[in-house]
């Protein structure tokens, strides 16, 4: 299994970009694509390389370095092994080119994207839709620079949180001066 | 050939005939009421109650009054409706090994035949439009059976961006089952707690709902904000 993944990795960077080649399992290879490649990459795994299944479209927001990781998880039944193609996109004005028409089941991804993190995908089906969230009027809730315990605070009616004692010096005040030094062993 | 034409021929025909239906759905209908009054229908428009509801009124013998109290705990419907995890406590009750049958207690699918609703878990706001919808179809004396303990104070869902975290500001609870989830025993003790307070007379939220509907309402619309249905749901 490993020789084959190897084989492939070799394969395609003949003709793409391919960089941090992580071996992740002995059936899954992750690689970094550039942006303007992805979806070349994406589609000439599927046409030519026998990645027919797509089995997710997922997002990591790394804030540090200003953008968001997109990663394709594509699988070849025949074979038995997944790729994971990672893409990096810029956080400001984030955009990617839709893959809605490779695989139906994409544009839920897509519209998901676009509601928790922002990322526009243009042309997708329904993408502007709200897909969870209804009437939502703050920054998307999955980025990392919103304050999910801010938001829920200001938002919903809390519980007041119960009281709480010091044990030490709650039993000091229930208790009589000589029960205390019996309890606390002076 | 003569088949394929043929097929083509009853298309474009039932397509003619499905826009005459369809173009007869559409046109506004004249309907006479059961007192005489004549209303002009527009089908594509909603029709909702806008009336205010009503608190109940207790019958003023006391004896009837009792024995209607007894009939209700007697029988208390469930409306199928299950929110957040405990949907799937709800289930096995309906099996032998639980079987709250013997007690009166049924499911049913529609709000209008139900008069106890369980919130079984936590509300993300697009549900909690949905249960306020449900809640307000349903016929009076009704109850709810609040359980878990999101619905007390948000449970693990306590700093979520899109759950509730106090069902009582938002819809009025008699009954709470703590847990989490509660084990199908904690439901039956539920329904027995329910059914001692019906028997009191003091399973009166429903009224306390209509009472102070403006509190409600005002909770239940900072919450959701994209508010587009009538102020009571008839």
């Amino acid at each position: 299994m490993l020789e084959m993944m190897n084989e492939l990795i070799n394969r395609l960077s003949k003709s793409f970009e391919l960089s941090d080649v992580v071996y992740q399992r002995d059936n899954l290879v992750f690689v970094t694509a550039k942006k303007e490649n992805t979806i070349s990459l994406v589609t000439h795994l599927r046409d030519y390389e026998d990645f027919v299944h797509f089995v997710l479209l997922s997002c990591a927001d790394w804030i540090e370095d200003g953008v968001f990781q997109l990663t394709y998880i594509l699988n070849n039944p025949a074979e038995k092994y997944d790729i994971a193609v990672r893409c990096m996109i810029d956080r400001e004005n984030a955009t990617m080119t839709s893959v809605h028409h490779l695989w139906k089941q994409v544009a839920t991804y897509q519209r998901e994207l676009k509601e928790m993190f922002g990322i526009d995908f243009p042309g997708s089906p329904r993408v502007d839709e709200p897909f969870i969230l209804e009437g939502w009027d703050d920054i998307p809730p999955m980025r990392r620079d919103f304050d999910t315990i801010k938001y829920a605070a200001e938002t919903y009616e809390q519980m007041p949180r119960p009281e709480t004692h010091d044990p030490a010096e709650h039993m000091k005040e229930k208790l009589h001066p000589d029960e205390w030094e019996e309890y606390s062993g002076d | 050939m003569l088949e394929e034409k043929n097929i083509n021929r009853t298309e474009e025909e039932t397509e003619e005939q499905t826009g005459k239906v369809l173009k007869h759905c559409w046109e506004d209908r004249v309907v006479k009421g059961p007192d005489g009054q004549v209303f002009i229908v527009d089908p594509i428009q909603d029709y909702f109650s806008d009336a205010e509801p009503k608190a109940y009124d207790p019958v003023s013998n006391k004896i009837v009054e009792k024995f209607l109290n007894w009939a209700r705990a007697e029988s208390v419907w469930v409306l199928g409706f299950g929110t957040g995890c405990g949907g799937i406590e709800i289930g096995p009750l309906r099996t032998p090994r639980f079987d709250v049958f013997r007690f009166g207690i049924q499911w049913r699918p529609t709000p209008r035949q139900s008069n106890a609703f369980i919130i079984s878990g936590y509300l993300s706001v697009k549900t909690l439009k949905r249960a306020i919808r449900s809640y307000e179809q349903m016929p009076s004396p009704k109850y709810i059976m609040a359980l878990g303990s999101c619905t007390i104070n948000g449970g693990t869902y306590h700093d979520s961006y899109n759950t509730i975290k106090r069902l009582d500001q938002y819809l009025p609870v008699d009954v709470y089952v703590a847990g989490c989830m509660p084990r199908p025993e904690a439901l039956i003790k539920g329904f027995e707690k329910l059914k001692e307070l019906i028997k009191e007379g003091k399973a009166e939220k429903a009224n306390d709902y209509i009472n102070n509907l403006k509190w409600y309402k005002t909770n239940q619309k900072r919450v959701i904000k994209d508010w587009n249905m009538p102020d009571y749901n008839w």
